[in-house]
């Protein structure tokens, strides 16, 4: 072992309640960053990958200004015949056409304005999530079929149950009147109000011929395997697209424009917290480190006049701060890393998640997995800072003069 | 107790000693108290913005609803109390201000476009308090009265509807016997609201306008009463509930938005979080601090011991040392947190994630708010661990036998 390690080694452990402060200090902050980040990063991931699959997916295929002002006008003309085009080209069947209309939506008893999407019942549940949480029910599964799947909460103040019929009036395409009257196959539950209380569905055969809508429909959305992936696949998509005349591909960002900013908005201020936590360990060492070569002045006034070079000394107590710091990043990410897994297994969940939870399509107990980049990241930094706190004591001593640091004490 | 001022400047002088170790360790706790300080103040002024927007969204503290209004809003679950038995009720119990008004889902129709909003028949004079509407940028006019026959929109919503200012729309719901109740009005404003959702999702009318519409005589479907301060409610709220019988029910806004009251217990959990994780942080210096503190002076104190000073006084005399320390930094801090969160009150602007503060239910300024009490919880709490802290460092002090420090080679 280097002689200057094995002295760092050693000396690091000459006063070991204050070594063992110092390191609890890095530990402390190391457990904490390592369990925020990746409580962060798994929150994140979660809440694009639970609002993107609702309804939006990761791309669409629109008609210009659609997106900002949904006209029942701005259509993609032929949208079927476009969507087996994407699923061809991408090799992918996370492809799916649908149109929207607003209508009135009635009951015996009761009419509710909502949304009504036609959808492709073959493909919508690889793109949507809204198939897979029927309550009672089926899904769609004919394209032509004068059928219609509704939320719970629309059920419920519409007073009907599966089985019943509604009545849906509104305006075709070409402004025109138009009026169905279609039976309930399926009631879903999403558990966010807004969707449950006024989303519906039904095949877009159907939809097309009660809202006069020829061939034409109001978006193809493209569901990728993850993130990543999703730039590749916008590629191939637009390649595609280009042929047809005047459509535009939307990515996720446009399409949840709130999405990325409710992130960053979060990310800023939690990084805000770490930095201080970041400042008060480098504090820290920096106090520890300055007392340990001011008590130690005698002594390298020593070493110095035998000939040890003020550099040598330096990087001696640069050495040492790597070592506490090592200590403190190993112990910290350990620990940090051990109770993220257990809590990944476990579940977490606080008080008032639920409610946030709710506001964010999260689940209310998030189950999060410690990645190697969010245990080190946090660590690693505290570990960069904490030398960057020895520098000033290491400077020091190359201005240390040998003769008189002998005379101290 | 006349020996406490002596060891308090014992202590003062101690702390200057070793100046360098101090002024770190003061660094660290002033910036410590200064990142508490201001975190409290920007997450006061966050939660504050959103639940200003969002009681004012449909302003009241306290709700006056039919019992199955609040699942159902439909106009068959309304208050079935008219105006004037509410007036005869109500007009002299000395609420701050109180109203009553129509809320139900409706479909508003141009010649062009239809969408589902929720109409609010409201009372202009009454009620101006809707937050999301800037009174000063409508375009057109407000409604002037209960009995008003126009429309006023939202800009988002006119522009979808293609329609504008002068031209008529259709507004069509239901009334108590399930029958359609449409009526054509004429637009005669356009709003502009802080979040694109409610230029989208409102339309206000007459009160008496909405009431002759939907064929309910002179009802409505809630009264609102608003008190002094939306964080306490209580008093309102008994004094209504008192005037009212089972076939009501009584809700605190809390109750009502669900996300909001909850983001309210939450934040304030948080804050507590926050201060105990920064003191933790720091804490680990400040026992290292008063460890070497009472290390590099093992014999002086074996000195004092063999004079006569009792133990307890070496107790007292390092934590009177470390509170100072910390009464520094936290004064210190406290001043720096006052300096920066002040020119800042009137507001930061952080509308490059505008969209994004909306998900979280809040506009796109920001007003930090610097409450006293959150600054005295920060401090006491910091003073509080931190003689706990210290406890463990200055039992040990105190401990020494002395000839045995005396004789310690330093």
């Amino acid at each position: 072992m280097d002689i200057t390690l094995r002295l760092a080694w050693r000396n690091l452990w000459r006063q070991p309640r204050r070594t063992w402060l110092t390191t609890g200090a890095m530990v402390f902050s190391n457990f904490l960053l390592v369990f925020m980040i990746s409580l962060q990063f798994g929150m994140y991931g979660m809440m694009i990958d639970n609002t993107l699959q609702v309804f939006s997916g990761h791309l669409q295929v629109q008609a210009p200004g659609y997106l900002d002002d949904q006209k029942m006008r701005q259509v993609v003309p032929d949208v079927v015949p476009l969507a087996n085009r994407l699923r061809a080209a991408t090799a992918r069947d996370t492809v799916a056409a649908r149109g929207w209309a607003f209508g009135l939506a009635s009951s015996e008893e009761r009419s509710y304005g909502i949304g009504i999407y036609g959808v492709e019942p073959d493909y919508e549940p690889l793109v949507s999530n809204i198939p897979g949480l029927l309550q009672r029910g089926r899904y769609l599964d004919d394209m032509t079929a004068y059928e219609i799947v509704i939320g719970s909460v629309l059920a419920r103040n519409l007073r009907v149950d599966v089985g019943d019929e509604l009545t849906l009036l509104g305006s075709g395409l070409d402004g025109s009147f138009a009026a169905a009257v279609v039976s309930i196959a399926g009631i879903f539950e999403s558990g966010i109000r807004d969707i449950d209380r006024s989303i519906a569905e039904m095949p877009l055969g159907a939809f097309q011929e009660v809202f006069y809508m020829g061939g034409a429909g109001h978006q193809v959305v493209v569901v990728a395997p993850s993130l990543g992936e999703v730039p590749a696949l916008q590629a191939s998509v637009e390649a595609e697209v280009s042929h047809a005349d005047g459509l535009v591909v939307q990515d996720w960002d446009a399409l949840q424009p709130g999405l990325k900013q409710a992130i960053q908005a979060d990310m800023s201020s939690a990084f805000f917290m770490y930095g201080i936590l970041v400042v008060l360990v480098a504090f820290s060492v920096l106090n520890t480190q300055l007392m340990s070569v001011l008590e130690r002045t005698h002594e390298f006034g020593v070493v110095m006049s035998l000939g040890m070079k003020p550099g040598r000394l330096g990087r001696l107590v640069m050495l040492e701060t790597a070592l506490m710091g090592l200590l403190g990043l190993v112990l910290g990410a350990l620990v940090g890393a051990a109770f993220t897994a257990w809590l990944g297994i476990r579940g977490f969940s606080m008080p008032g998640m639920e409610e946030m939870a709710a506001q964010f399509n999260l689940p209310s107990r998030i189950y999060m997995q410690p990645t190697f980049l969010s245990v080190m990241i946090g660590p690693t930094v505290v570990f960069l800072f904490t030398l960057l706190a020895s520098v000033y004591p290491a400077l020091r001593l190359l201005r240390l003069h040998p003769v008189e640091a002998m005379r101290e004490h | 107790m006349r020996i406490v001022p002596v060891l308090g400047r014992l202590a003062w002088r101690y702390l200057w000693r070793n100046h360098r170790r101090t002024i770190v360790m003061l660094s660290a706790i002033t910036v410590g108290t200064w990142a508490m300080i201001f975190m409290m103040a920007l997450t006061r002024g966050m939660v504050d913005q959103m639940i200003a927007d969002g009681i004012s969204v449909i302003p009241g503290h306290v709700l006056v609803h039919d019992p199955d209004f609040l699942d159902d809003p439909s106009i068959g679950n309304r208050v079935k109390l008219d105006d004037d038995e509410l007036e005869a009720r109500f007009g002299d119990a000395g609420f701050t201000a109180w109203a009553s008004r129509v809320r139900v889902p409706a479909i508003v129709t141009s010649e062009r476009e239809s969408r589902g909003v929720t109409l609010l028949g409201i009372d202009p004079v009454a009620e101006q308090s809707f937050s999301f509407v800037d009174y000063a940028a409508v375009e057109g006019r407000f409604l002037e009265g209960v009995d008003d026959n126009g429309i006023v929109i939202g800009a988002k919503l006119a522009n979808t509807l293609e329609t504008r200012v002068g031209k008529r729309v259709v507004l069509m719901s239901q009334d108590p016997d399930n029958d359609i109740a449409d009526r054509g009005f004429r637009v005669v404003g356009l709003f502009h609201a802080n979040m694109e959702a409610y230029e989208d999702g409102y339309v206000f009318i007459g009160k008496r306008t909405a009431q002759k519409m939907l064929r309910i005589g002179n009802e409505t479907t809630e009264v609102v009463f608003l008190g002094d301060d939306y964080r306490n409610v209580e008093p309102v709220y008994d004094k209504v509930v008192a005037a009212m019988d089972d076939a009501f029910r009584v809700s605190r806004w809390t109750e009502v938005d669900t996300y909001l009251g909850t983001m309210l217990k939450t934040m304030d959990g948080f804050m507590v979080v926050w201060v105990v994780v920064v003191f933790l942080a720091l804490s680990f210096g400040l026992v290292n601090t008063l460890v070497m503190a009472v290390f590099e002076r093992v014999r002086e104190i074996g000195l004092m011991l063999a004079l006569g000073m009792k133990p307890s006084m070496i107790l007292g005399q390092i934590i009177i040392e470390s509170m100072l320390l910390l009464a520094v930094g936290l004064f210190i801090g406290d001043v720096l947190a006052y300096a920066t969160v002040r020119p800042l009150e009137s507001g930061i602007d952080i509308s490059i994630v505008g969209e994004g503060m909306e998900m979280f239910g809040m506009s796109s300024m920001l007003y930090p708010a610097l409450y006293l009490k959150d600054v005295v919880m920060a401090n006491v709490v910091v003073l509080v661990l931190g003689f706990f802290a210290s406890l463990s460092p200055a039992w040990r002090a105190s401990r020494y036998e002395p000839v045995e420090a005396i004789t310690k080679v330093g």
